[in-house]
Formats: structure tokens, C-alpha cells, sequence
């Protein structure tokens, strides 16, 4: 089939970075340089996140039978772009100071956003198996690419044979959900299910099956024993596009495909999402108070997170998905800042993830330390920062749809949290040690620590004035999914 | 106001002129206010309306928030005393703290700024944001420039009051959904949620939310324990701020928002808060008079007079109630000026263990005599303003809970036991330190005679205050008792309309 003019137009955020992936590894095969793998990869994300703001779709457009360009796909697509585009500002110099070969990154990294692009915009069981694939298997190798580090080859492997296992769920219970309904599109599945009364019990395995994979790359509890390894394994930069995009991306797809099938009308799936709610965010929080290294505690964190993003998905409703987004966008912000900051930290030897690290950073570099502590505050959701107004809009929605057990969850949730995230505020507004042993030596550049300079004052600025944010998702939004 | 102390906070990082700056502008602050406060005499006479200023800008119009503040009686009076005590905050601190001083100031500001907005706020998503702001830096106040056992002291205070916060911010939310449905405006204004009609078992449920955030700042008895430890381990600015300030940050919270918005639930649970409110002044009292620590023995003395606070709040009389913002104002004088009096003994002779103190009065008789009006105040010697507040509050308490009242008057009598207990060991029986103590320098000189003078003044006039919050005061107490005798009349109409409420919340149970 031929692609007609508008399906072209629609997908072509999609196609440009595809392009600009094989772009990059045409210029390696004629002259390595990292520079320009650098600036290839950074100018097509911008021009596909200005193509995106400029023309974003208004209306809902069908490319059959794939994909689905709406105003809440456009959003996550812009949120992904946007995101990569901050990670890879922060990797160029990260890479700069390592690896022999560091082209080949940029091409994954762009792949891996394809993925994730594919994924939101997904409303078909091949596209996003497709989508999903392309996002994983480049971070497979993205996790393992400073080879020369043992605990980076590690979380690679992990990562691999885990999310091969995932996939393989995932894929079982698509076929257990297409033997039952004959379809695999999201709406013909909606369609089917809904003139059934009760879901067989073949369907609700299928389902179940499905929640596993989609589990598993949420990093939710029960499916969570990856998540610190990797994090702590894997480049500060990629875990932070392990944090974000591919969480996000996942996040997105499973609100459009629950509220199409409907989800929230069965009782069952309801209660398979209220548990992992709540025991992701006790199991996530509460081992992160047990833990020395910034990165595994960052990644318990976010397996907190997720679990109140799912608070905000439970509570099905326009205002639940308003939600979801504005506390991807502020958890994005900071989860690439706070990584962002453990980039600059790190130098050649490792990366800055011992508390010692932080020791009297507050004093040593000020800006740095001021950086990082709005971050954390922000993940324990502060006031003066985007963290909190997420964190009140996800309590809103829950409270309005009258979710009062997850919503006290949450309330004392964000309170243990706020425990260790205090912790390293206090730890870099300690005196510094006299002893300068073993202390990083990191170099900075200008491009990261202007990134997280960015990031940072988004953060305030969504924290102070969050009302035109929330416009913009709301008219991007409207229409969109719900109905 | 509060922009005014936002905007300068910045200059504050780079020079050592910090303090001159964060004096200037508290002393601004002060002055208007003061100037606010004579003011209002005139124009409550000339209209009936509690509220003397109004400011309205939106902040977050899709959610109902609005940037809006307004001033009554109380919250002037209340805002008074925080300038008041932010100025010798400062000077406390010209001395004590050497160490990272522009942050220390930035801190300072901060909380202050946090305070003044929580007592003119009235916009409840405003309040806890408010309410929130003030606790980080104070966090950092605790936990930067401490004593010895300062981080565990710093995450106590700051967890303690961020978990109450959060339940308040549930009941904030729940009100405002509640609300929303029943009229269809989304709002988080005070004045509109103010005639929110409630089921009594809804308003249980959030007033017990806003209840937890208020007693554990106050503190009530089994919520307490994070104070002494806070009080004992920040430095003396810190502790005057907290004592002085932050607690009351809780009993305005109750007077300003648990009665009005649920009075209902509050007439029910009335007995209950005046118990905890007694166990609170006898416990504390004992507690105070078995520590050694200075600063531990005023912090448990707090406990104790917040007991009169949560007597007089329940109690739901005109009397009670003016005892209550009475003894708000002069707990905050006697206590900070307790807390100044340890931290310059602290800064003469490096501990705060009052079985090493001793005879002092013969060497540093103004410090002396300046503690011993406070310590008479604290226990509630006529003539000072202390004993209006608890005279007021327990006479207001005897006509709605008389055996009550009794064990609080017990009370009374125990604070004199431990506020005698300070004098004679630290400045009376012999002398068991072969120091030179410096007498009072002309800085403290400077803090402490206006101190003296107010709470001298409060105790003999104490009729311009109780002038101020008149017309406040007049209004929860017309609510509350409009509402004891409605509540016969028309129970059946109430009840007709609150089932279909809980039919309706009752669905996503």
C-alpha cells in the first residue's frame, strides 16, 4: 500500500528520525567524529520537536491500520523528543571523556526514540510490539556501552534476558486476546469485548499476561528487580532515558489502550492496578530508604513514581489523564536533571553515585548542589516546584474519583520518600571531608551544565506558573482520548 | 508585603551587609504593619466587616487558586508579632552565627516569609503551599546550624510536620471536590468554602485532616515529640522563630480554619481536644520540671501553655478565645525571650546543663532580672501577660467544661514549680562555674528591653489586642453557638440533603 499526502505528513516525525538514525551511521562509515554524530542527532530531534509544535495535530488522524495521530499521542511524542533531545546534550560530553567509540550511540539513541515514538502513537498489537522492540533492543546495548566497566556489561545482560522474557509475556497474551476477540486492533478488541458480558477466562489471561510485560518495562512491583541494577550499570545518561522515555512511552501506551478497551469496568484489572499501585510505591520507597548509591536510590524512586503515576491512571477520567501528563512532564524534567547532574558529577574512573560524592557539594559547587536539591525536592513534591503541582494534580484526580485508599497511599508514600531524598540534601550541605582521597575530578561543558540550567528553571517556572502548561495539555488533550 | 520579602532574598547570598539587610527590611516590615495596626482602630469603627484588606490576583484559574490575601484583626495581630520577633531573630543571631551567614539569613527570610503568608492567606491551596514553604528552611535553620545532635532533630521536626501537612492537603482537596460538586465552582477560596453544607460524617473526616496538620505544629500531647528535640538543637534564632512563631502558625490554623469551616464536628470533638489540651499543660509541665537541659525544660513549657491554646479553642466562648490569641502573643514573647536567655548563657559558657549553672545573679544582674520577669510570666504572675491569656482562657473554659478546668489550673501551679526551678538553679545557690560572665552587651540590651516592655504592657493593657480581634473572635463564636441552637431545629432538613451525598461518594467505595 502506498502512502497517500496527510498519512505521510502525519508520520513524519516518525520517518525524520529514522532518517536521521541511518544518517549517522552513513556519516560513520565515511569518517568518524563524534562531533558530528553529535550534531546530526541534536538537530533532527529540534527539527522534529519543531515540526511537532508547529504543525501538531489538532485532529485525530488514522493511519490504518496502525497508528493513531492525536492530540495525546502529539503530547507524549513532544515530551520524548524533547527529553532526548536534553539527554543527548548531556551525553556528548559524558562520551567525550570515555569511549574509544562513540558514534554508534547516537544512532541507538535515536532508534531507541523511534521506539518510543512509535509506541505512543500506537492503537495496533504489531505496531506497538514493533515500537516496543525497537525500544528495547537499543537499550540493550545502550545499557552496555561502556564495555570496559564490569557492572555496565552486567546490567546489559540483565536488561536483555529480562525484557527478551517480557516481550515474549507480552506477546503470549496478545495472542491469547486475539484468539478471543479475532483482533488485534485496539478498538476492534474494544468492540468485541464489549458485547461479551464478563471477560472468559482466556481474555483475562491474555490481559494478565500483557500487565506482566507492560509491568516489567514500567518497572513496577512485582516487576521491579531490574531496575536498580540497570540503573546503577548503565550510563548516567541512558538511565535517564531509561527513566523517562521508555518508562513515559510505556505509560502512555497502556492509559490509550486501558481506557479504549475500557478497562475500568472490570473489576479484576482494576485490582491488579490498585496492588501494584500501592506496593510499588511502599516496596519502591521503602528499600530506597535502605540504600547508600544516588543512582539505585533515584531508580526506587522511580519505582515510587510510577506507582503514583498509576494513582492518577486508575482514576480513569479526563482530569486522571491531564494528570498523568503533567506529572510525566515535571517527573521528566527531573529525572533528566537529576541524572543530568550525576553526568557532570561523574569523571573517567565512575560515575557520581556514592553519597560520599555529595559530600559538601553545597559548598564546593554551589550551583550544582542548588540544582540537584530543587530536583529532589521536587520528587518529593515541594511547593515552589513542578514535582508538587504533579503531585497535587495526580491527588486531585484521585480525590475527585474518590480513590481514598490510594490517595492516602500516596499522602504517606511522599512522606518516607521525602525521607531519603532529605537525606542527600543533607549530605551536600555537610562540611566537606579534609581528606580529598578519593574525590571525582569531572570536567565540565558548558552544553550539560546549560542543560540542567534549563531544566532547573522549567522546574520552578511549572512549580510558580503551571497554569499555561496545564492549558496546553488540556487543548492538546481535548477530545482526544477519553472519547 | 510578602513580595517585598521574596524580592530581596536574592541580594541576600554574596556580602556580609546580610545582616544589616535583613534587619532594614524586617524593621520596614514592622513599621508597616504597626502603622496597619493603628490604622485599623479607626476603621473597625467605621464598618462591620472583620476583614480590613482585601487582594485578590488568580494564580491557577483551571484549578480555582487564586493569589489572594486578606488581613483581619487576628492575622494583623499575629503578623505583628512576627516582624516583632523576626527583628530580634535577626539580632539574636548578629553574633551566634559566623558560619555561611548569608545563607543562614537567606533561611531566616524565608520562614518568615513562609509565616507571613500563612497568617494572610485565604486561599486554602495557598495555605499549605504557605504552610510548606516555611518548613524547608527551617529544616536547614535545624540542620546546618544546630547544636550537636542536629540532623536527627531536623529530620524529626521536618517529618513530622510534612506528614500532618499532607492529611490537611487531603482534607483541602476533599472540601474543595465536595464543594465543587455541590455548586459547581471549583474554588479553593476560604470565603466561599466557608458555607460548604457538609454531612457530619464528611466533616468528621476532613476536619480530622486539618486537625493533624495543626496539633502536631502546635503541639498537642502525643504529637509533641518532635518539638523538644527541634527547640533543643536549633540555634537560638531558630528556636525563637519556632517557639515563637511556628506553633502559632498551628493555633491560628484552628482558630482560622477547623472551627469556621467545620463547626459541626468541632462542637462534637470539643470535649476530646480540651482533655488533650489539659494532659497537654500537666504533662508538660511535669516533663519541663524533670529536664536538665535549658532549652529542653522551655521547649516542654511550651507544651504546656499550648495546652491553654487548645483549652481556650474548644472551650467556644467570646473569653476563651481572646485568651487563646492572648496567650498565642504572649507565649511567643516570654518563651522567645526564654530561648535568648539559654542561647547568650550558651554563648558564655558553652553549655546548656543547668546542674552546672548556677549563682549567676551576683555576676550578671541585669541578665537576672530580665530572666526573672520572664520566668514570672511563664508561670503567670499578675501584671504580666501571661496571666491574662491563661486567666481568660481558664474562666472561658469553666463555663463550658468546669472539672476540665480544675486539672488545668493544676496546671498553673505545677509552672510555677518548674519556672522557680530555672531561677534557683541558674542564677541562685552557690556558684559552681569560675567563670567571668559578661553581663548583657548593648545588642542584647537592645533585644531584651523591648521584650520586657511589651509583655509589661500586655499585662497591664492588655485591652488594645483584645480590641483588635474583637470582631473575629465574635464571628466563630456567633457561628458556633448559631450552629449549637440551629442544630435542634433543623437536623432532619440537613440530614435529607447529606445522605445524598454519601449515596453519591458512597459509589467508588
Amino acid at each position: 500500500m502506498l502512502m497517500n499526502k496527510l498519512e505521510f505528513i502525519n508520520l513524519l516525525p516518525g520517518i525524520l528520525l529514522a532518517g536521521a538514525s541511518v544518517l549517522v551511521m552513513l556519516v560513520i562509515a565515511f569518517k568518524r567524529n563524534h562531533k558530528l554524530a553529535y550534531m546530526i542527532s541534536g538537530f533532527s530531534l529540534l527539527g522534529v520537536f519543531y515540526y511537532l509544535l508547529a504543525y501538531a495535530a489538532t485532529k485525530t488522524f488514522s493511519v490504518e491500520p496502525l497508528f493513531i495521530v492525536d492530540g495525546f499521542g502529539t503530547f507524549n511524542t513532544i515530551l520524548i523528543v524533547i527529553s532526548t533531545l536534553a539527554i543527548v546534550m548531556l551525553s556528548y560530553p559524558y562520551f567525550e571523556q570515555r569511549e574509544e567509540r562513540k558514534e554508534e550511540y547516537y544512532i541507538l539513541l535515536l532508534l531507541a526514540t523511534l521506539g518510543a515514538a512509535m509506541l505512543v502513537i500506537s492503537k495496533h498489537f504489531v505496531s506497538l510490539f514493533l515500537g516496543l522492540e525497537i525500544l528495547s533492543v537499543a537499550l540493550y546495548s545502550m545499557i552496555a556501552y561502556l564495555r570496559k566497566r564490569e557492572r555496565s556489561d552486567e546490567a546489559g545482560i540483565k536488561y536483555l534476558i529480562l525484557a527478551a522474557f517480557s516481550s515474549a509475556f507480552l506477546l503470549f497474551g496478545m495472542a491469547l486476546v486475539y484468539s478471543e476477540t479475532g483482533s488485534m486492533d485496539f478498538s476492534g478488541i474494544a468492540e468485541t469485548i464489549k458485547s461479551k458480558e464478563s471477560l472468559s477466562l482466556i481474555l483475562l489471561a491474555g490481559f494478565g499476561l500483557m500487565i506482566v510485560g507492560v509491568g516489567f518495562k514500567l518497572g513496577v512491583v512485582p516487576f521491579h528487580m531490574w531496575t536498580p541494577d540497570v540503573y546503577e550499570g548503565a550510563p548516567a545518561p541512558v538511565t535517564a532515558f531509561i527513566a523517562t522515555v521508555s518508562k513515559g512511552g510505556m505509560i502512555a501506551l497502556l492509559v490509550r489502550f486501558f481506557t479504549q478497551v475500557d478497562g475500568y469496568h472490570y473489576p479484576t484489572l482494576v485490582l491488579i492496578f490498585v496492588v501494584i499501585a500501592i506496593t510499588s510505591m511502599f516496596v519502591g520507597n521503602l528499600l530506597a530508604l535502605r540504600q547508600n548509591n544516588v543512582k539505585r536510590i533515584l531508580a526506587y524512586s522511580s519505582i515510587a513514581h510510577l506507582g503514583y503515576i498509576l494513582v492518577a491512571f486508575l482514576a480513569g477520567n479526563e482530569s486522571g489523564v491531564e494528570a498523568i501528563s503533567f506529572y510525566l512532564t515535571a517527573y521528566f524534567i527531573t529525572s533528566i536533571g537529576a541524572f543530568g547532574i550525576i553526568t557532570i558529577l561523574s569523571d573517567t574512573d565512575r560515575d557520581a553515585e556514592r553519597m560520599e560524592d555529595y559530600q559538601g557539594l553545597f559548598w564546593r559547587r554551589p550551583f550544582m548542589a542548588a540544582a540537584l536539591t530543587a530536583m529532589l525536592l521536587s520528587l518529593a513534591g515541594i511547593p515552589l516546584t513542578a514535582g508538587f503541582v504533579g503531585k497535587f494534580y495526580l491527588l486531585a484526580s484521585g480525590v475527585s474519583t474518590g480513590l481514598w485508599l490510594l490517595v492516602v497511599a500516596l499522602a504517606v508514600n511522599s512522606v518516607i520518600g521525602l525521607y531519603y531524598y532529605i537525606k542527600i540534601i543533607a549530605v551536600m550541605f555537610e562540611q566537606p571531608k579534609v581528606e580529598e582521597a578519593d574525590k571525582l575530578n569531572p570536567t565540565m561543558y558548558v552544553v550539560s551544565v546549560s542543560t540542567v540550567s534549563i531544566l532547573t528553571l522549567l522546574l520552578v517556572w511549572f512549580g510558580i506558573q503551571p497554569q499555561a502548561m496545564i492549558v496546553w495539555i488540556k487543548s492538546l488533550l481535548a477530545g482526544s482520548i477519553m472519547n | 508585603m510578602t513580595g517585598g520579602v521574596l524580592a530581596w532574598i536574592a541580594s541576600r547570598w554574596s556580602s556580609s551587609v546580610c545582616r544589616w539587610i535583613s534587619l532594614v527590611a524586617m524593621i520596614i516590615n514592622f513599621v508597616i504593619v504597626i502603622v496597619l495596626w493603628i490604622e485599623s482602630f479607626s476603621f473597625m469603627e467605621q464598618t462591620g466587616s472583620p476583614w480590613l484588606i482585601k487582594f485578590t490576583e488568580p494564580w491557577v484559574p483551571s484549578f480555582g487558586i487564586d493569589f489572594s490575601f486578606a488581613l483581619d484583626g487576628l492575622s494583623l495581630l499575629m503578623l505583628v508579632l512576627t516582624f516583632f520577633l523576626g527583628i530580634l531573630a535577626v539580632l539574636t543571631s548578629w553574633k551566634e552565627i559566623q558560619y555561611k551567614t548569608g545563607f543562614f539569613h537567606f533561611n531566616l527570610l524565608w520562614v518568615i516569609a513562609g509565616i507571613t503568608g500563612v497568617f494572610l492567606t485565604v486561599d486554602l491551596f495557598m495555605f499549605y503551599f504557605f504552610w510548606e514553604v516555611m518548613l524547608i528552611p527551617m529544616y536547614f535553620l535545624i540542620g546546618i546550624w544546630g547544636h550537636e545532635n542536629r540532623t536527627y532533630a531536623a529530620y524529626k521536626f521536618f517529618i513530622f510536620t510534612q506528614a500532618s501537612g499532607l492529611l490537611m492537603l487531603l482534607a483541602i482537596l476533599g472540601l474543595y471536590f465536595i464543594h465543587g460538586n455541590q455548586t459547581g465552582t471549583y474554588t479553593f477560596d476560604y470565603f466561599q468554602l466557608l458555607n460548604t453544607p457538609l454531612s457530619l460524617k464528611v466533616a468528621r473526616w476532613l476536619m480530622l485532616g486539618f486537625l493533624a496538620a495543626f496539633i502536631v505544629k502546635l503541639p498537642v500531647v502525643p504529637f509533641h515529640t518532635w518539638l523538644p528535640d527541634a527547640h533543643t538543637e536549633a540555634p537560638t534564632a531558630g528556636s525563637l522563630i519556632l517557639a515563637g512563631l511556628l506553633l502559632k502558625t498551628g493555633a491560628y490554623g484552628l482558630l482560622r480554619f477547623v472551627v469556621p469551616l467545620f463547626p459541626e464536628a468541632a462542637v462534637e470533638i470539643a470535649p476530646w481536644a480540651m482533655l488533650l489540651g489539659v494532659v497537654g499543660i500537666i504533662y508538660g509541665a511535669i516533663l519541663a520540671f524533670a529536664q536538665t537541659d535549658l532549652k529542653r525544660l522551655v521547649a516542654y513549657t511550651s507544651v504546656s501553655h499550648m495546652g491553654f491554646v487548645m483549652l481556650g479553642v474548644f472551650a467556644f466562648n467570646e473569653l476563651a478565645l481572646q485568651g487563646v490569641v492572648m496567650q498565642m502573643i504572649t507565649h511567643g514573647i516570654s518563651t522567645g525571650a526564654l530561648f535568648i536567655l539559654a542561647g547568650s548563657l550558651y554563648e558564655r559558657i558553652h553549655t546548656r546543663d543547668i546542674t552546672t549553672m548556677g549563682g549567676f545573679w551576683a555576676k550578671v544582674p541585669f541578665m537576672g532580672t530580665v530572666a526573672l520577669v520572664f520566668v514570672l510570666a511563664s508561670l503567670g504572675l499578675p501584671g504580666l501577660g501571661n496571666f491574662v491569656a491563661e486567666f481568660l482562657t481558664l474562666i472561658g473554659a469553666w463555663q463550658s467544661n468546669p472539672i476540665l478546668t480544675v486539672f488545668a489550673t493544676l496546671g498553673l501551679v505545677a509552672a510555677t514549680v518548674y519556672s522557680l526551678r530555672i531561677m534557683q538553679k541558674v542564677f541562685l545557690g552557690p556558684e559552681l562555674i569560675n567563670k567571668i560572665l559578661p553581663d548583657f552587651s548593648v545588642r542584647e540590651k537592645i533585644i531584651m528591653v523591648p521584650l520586657v516592655v511589651a509583655i509589661i504592657w500586655l499585662g497591664l493593657f492588655p485591652q488594645p489586642v483584645l480590641n483588635t480581634t474583637k470582631k473575629v473572635i465574635e464571628q466563630v463564636q456567633i457561628n458556633v453557638e448559631f450552629l449549637i441552637e440551629a442544630k435542634a431545629s433543623h437536623t432532619s432538613d440537613h440530614l435529607d440533603k447529606h445522605q445524598g451525598i454519601k449515596s453519591e461518594g458512597g459509589a467508588y467505595e
